[in-house]
């Protein structure tokens, strides 16, 4: 066999033109397959960490893809609010790291305003358990203070020290604008590739404040009722997980009741009530209402225990979800294009393939003398096949080796480029099982491929023998 | 050992029903004999050198080399048999155009264990070969076997066919794309190794002139019926 490969290797130098173009292509197949695998894995990757770091994200109680997709993507709108008392509950319980709120309503030129908490830039993370930076300035401090994403500054042209207004709705045209409120830009995020590029944040009190007009001092606020005690979530302290026990229950239903209704309407003045007595009053208004809320766990088993707590909340419907998981329902939707893609790029490697047997076949006739010369010096039918099935199986080998080369060296060099627009990280170090694969299925699909013009050449050689008049 | 290096014994082969190629009653080389075959093209020559050489399988009679009834081996049985036994050279075309002059002439030594071990020194036995044959210069060595003049390439032909020194040497016209200076020196080269050799050598040609260099001389004609007959048609 090896002088036969050493044949094989030298009759395609010889030929080593189309021989290099067929490695070519297969070669160019095998990136794109490849780079498309490598794309996809990452895009997934990337997806599924568009938010990281977050336990849970709670919200009132529907959809959990619906859920995720107003509170991460900005997509949608939810049916109703989850009240502060809730959002209070849940932050001063035990387990519970951290708390960010999320309200969304508003919108600034098109792009989404997220009345956060400044928590938000210190706990939220994306990709690989990143944190959001800033690219310039600081986080809000004053009522009236923004924080624009990387991409509405970009659009935008915004700096540090413009000022905003904020309209009403989500749509690039507003009927309702809060020009009377408008906001200074106080720091720019640096680009994630998520949807907190196309964020403009402020403090959930800022949303609360725009539309219900407030005076420091609380002039302006109207006389809230009785204020209830603050709701608790903590119960027995010895237990392993306090269970969620909805503090005044004599009352507090009728007031989230009011509530919800109250901010569904988000009338002018919405009155601050359960759970604010210990509310900084000198930061703004308290919030009544926020979308939702995003929490850090201190432990794991606590997070699964306060997700079941949370859904079984009976005091207001609330749902509770693990974003990893409901991002990886929401990617068996979405992930359907990416899968043709790569069903696609298979269909290449197909083509390369049958562009080596057209022209392994095409080359038989003008070595027809050569394969007899082979048998005159002794090489049987079976060596003839043999030389052609090895020599598809360099042609792939080497387009296979080329293929992983160059999606090697295609996504080193556009790696800078793919972090910066998408958000996309590769580990190039060493090639994957799935790169071994796909060299190992090439190769073999290209002896099978072989054995098509092998087996041409060998009937060839058995009717020519060693005649060399053709 | 037998003393008959190639034995034909009522031979008739046909590529289409009922038009005989060949036909031949009998036809004998003896051991070490250098044998001159005379027939025009299309007599049926390279149908019989495919037979003798195993290439072909004999439909009736038998074709005998060294002993050997070729027509009662196995298809790959035969191909090792021509490996281990049987030199070719060609009219022409003879040479890999992908493989330099040396690698060209070890090439049986590939495919035959037998004329591997009888080379010796696989390598060293072509350059002797090919000094021999007059062709030993380094510098026609390195050159590429298209760019060698055709008197080259054939010598490089003989050479590689005579490589492990096989017992039979068939030339099939290896002349005739040689000019008459040339080709008397190239006939007298194939004689003197063949017979340093003692390789028995098979010489096909339709050209008539040859025929006195060789121990023997006969017409294809004259050997096989069925050209007689479609001649005489």
């Amino acid at each position: 066999m090896t002088p036969l490969l050493g044949l094989a290797a030298k009759s395609l130098w010889s030929r080593r033109i189309t021989a290099g173009l067929t490695v070519f292509s297969i070669g160019v197949s095998v990136m794109l397959l490849l780079a498309v695998e490598k794309v996809r894995s990452e895009a997934r990757e990337s997806f599924a960490s568009t938010i990281s770091g977050t336990d849970l994200i709670v919200g009132a109680r529907g959809g959990p893809v619906n859920l995720l997709l107003y509170s991460v993507f900005r997509i949608g709108e939810p049916t109703t609010n989850v009240s502060w008392r809730s959002y209070r509950m849940v932050a001063s319980h035990p387990d519970v790291a951290w708390a960010i709120p999320i309200s969304l309503g508003d919108s600034h030129r098109g792009f989404r305003v997220v009345g956060t908490s400044t928590g938000y830039f210190e706990h939220f993370r994306y990709g690989r358990k990143r944190s959001l930076a800033f690219e310039t300035g600081r986080p809000f401090e004053a009522l009236y203070e923004a924080v624009l994403g990387a991409d509405v500054a970009r659009t935008l042209g915004y700096a540090i020290g413009d000022e905003i207004t904020v309209a009403h709705g989500i749509g690039e045209v507003s009927f309702v604008n809060h020009a009377e409120h408008p906001f200074r830009v106080t720091g720019i995020l640096a680009p994630t590739a998520t949807p907190v590029d196309r964020a403009v944040h402020v403090s959930v009190e800022a949303v609360s404040a725009i539309h219900a007009p407030w005076q420091p001092g609380g002039q302006d606020r109207p006389a809230a009722g009785t204020p209830a005690p603050p709701p608790s979530l903590t119960a027995e302290p010895h237990g392993p997980t306090p269970p969620i026990e909805a503090g005044g229950h004599d009352h507090g239903h009728e007031t989230l009741h009011e509530r919800v209704e109250v901010d569904a309407a988000r009338p002018a003045s919405s009155p601050p009530q359960d759970g604010q007595a210990d509310y900084p009053t000198e930061r703004g208004p308290a919030p009544t209402g926020i979308t939702a809320f995003l929490v850090g766990m201190k432990t794991p088993v606590a997070t699964l225990q306060m997700q079941r707590a949370l859904n079984e909340y009976r005091d207001e419907p609330l749902l509770a979800i693990m974003p990893g998981v409901t991002l990886q329902q929401l990617w068996q939707v979405v992930g359907i294009g990416d899968r043709a893609l790569l069903v696609i790029a298979a269909c290449v490697v197909l083509a390369g393939l049958t562009g080596m047997v057209t022209a392994l076949l095409t080359s038989l006739n003008e070595r027809r003398r050569e394969m007899a010369v082979l048998r005159s010096v002794g090489a049987r039918p079976a060596h003839v096949f043999a030389l052609l099935v090895l020599e598809s199986g360099l042609l792939a080998s080497a387009g296979a080796m080329l293929g992983v080369l160059l999606a090697w060296t295609g996504l080193r060099v556009g790696e800078p480029l793919l972090e910066r627009r998408f958000g996309l990280f590769f580990d190039l170090t060493a090639p994957s099982g799935y790169d071994l694969a796909v060299t190992g299925v090439v190769i073999a699909a290209g002896l099978c491929a072989g054995t098509l013009p092998a087996w041409r050449a060998y009937r060839n050689s058995l009717a020519d023998g060693l005649s060399m008049r053709i | 050992m037998t003393e008959t290096a190639i034995e034909v014994k009522g031979l008739r082969f046909e590529w289409v029903a009922g038009e005989p190629v060949l036909d031949i009653p009998s036809f004998v080389v003896a051991r070490g004999e250098r044998v001159f075959l005379e027939g025009p093209s299309g007599s049926g020559k390279s149908t019989l050198l495919g037979l003798i050489g195993g290439v072909l399988p004999p439909r009736e009679g038998s074709v005998r080399v060294l002993g050997t009834d070729l027509g009662k081996l196995p298809s790959t049985a035969r191909d090792r048999f021509r490996a281990d036994h049987i030199g070719f050279v060609f009219q022409m075309f003879n040479l890999l155009p992908y493989l330099g002059v040396l690698d060209n002439v070890v090439l049986p030594a590939s495919f035959s264990v037998r004329r591997r071990e009888r080379a010796g020194d696989v390598l060293a036995e072509a350059r002797r070969l090919l000094d021999a044959l007059g062709i030993g210069d380094p510098g026609l060595l390195s050159r590429d076997v298209g760019r060698l003049s055709i008197g080259q390439q054939q010598r490089v032909a003989v050479a590689r066919a005579l490589l492990g020194r096989p017992d039979v040497l068939i030339a099939d016209e290896p002349t005739s794309a040689l000019d008459a200076g040339t080709r008397e020196a190239f006939l007298e080269l194939l004689m003197s190794e063949c017979r340093a050799t003692g390789t028995t050598l098979l010489f096909v040609s339709h050209d008539t002139a040859l025929g006195s260099l060789f121990d023997r001389s006969l017409g294809l004609g004259a050997v096989n019926r069925a050209g007689r007959a479609r001649q005489a048609a």
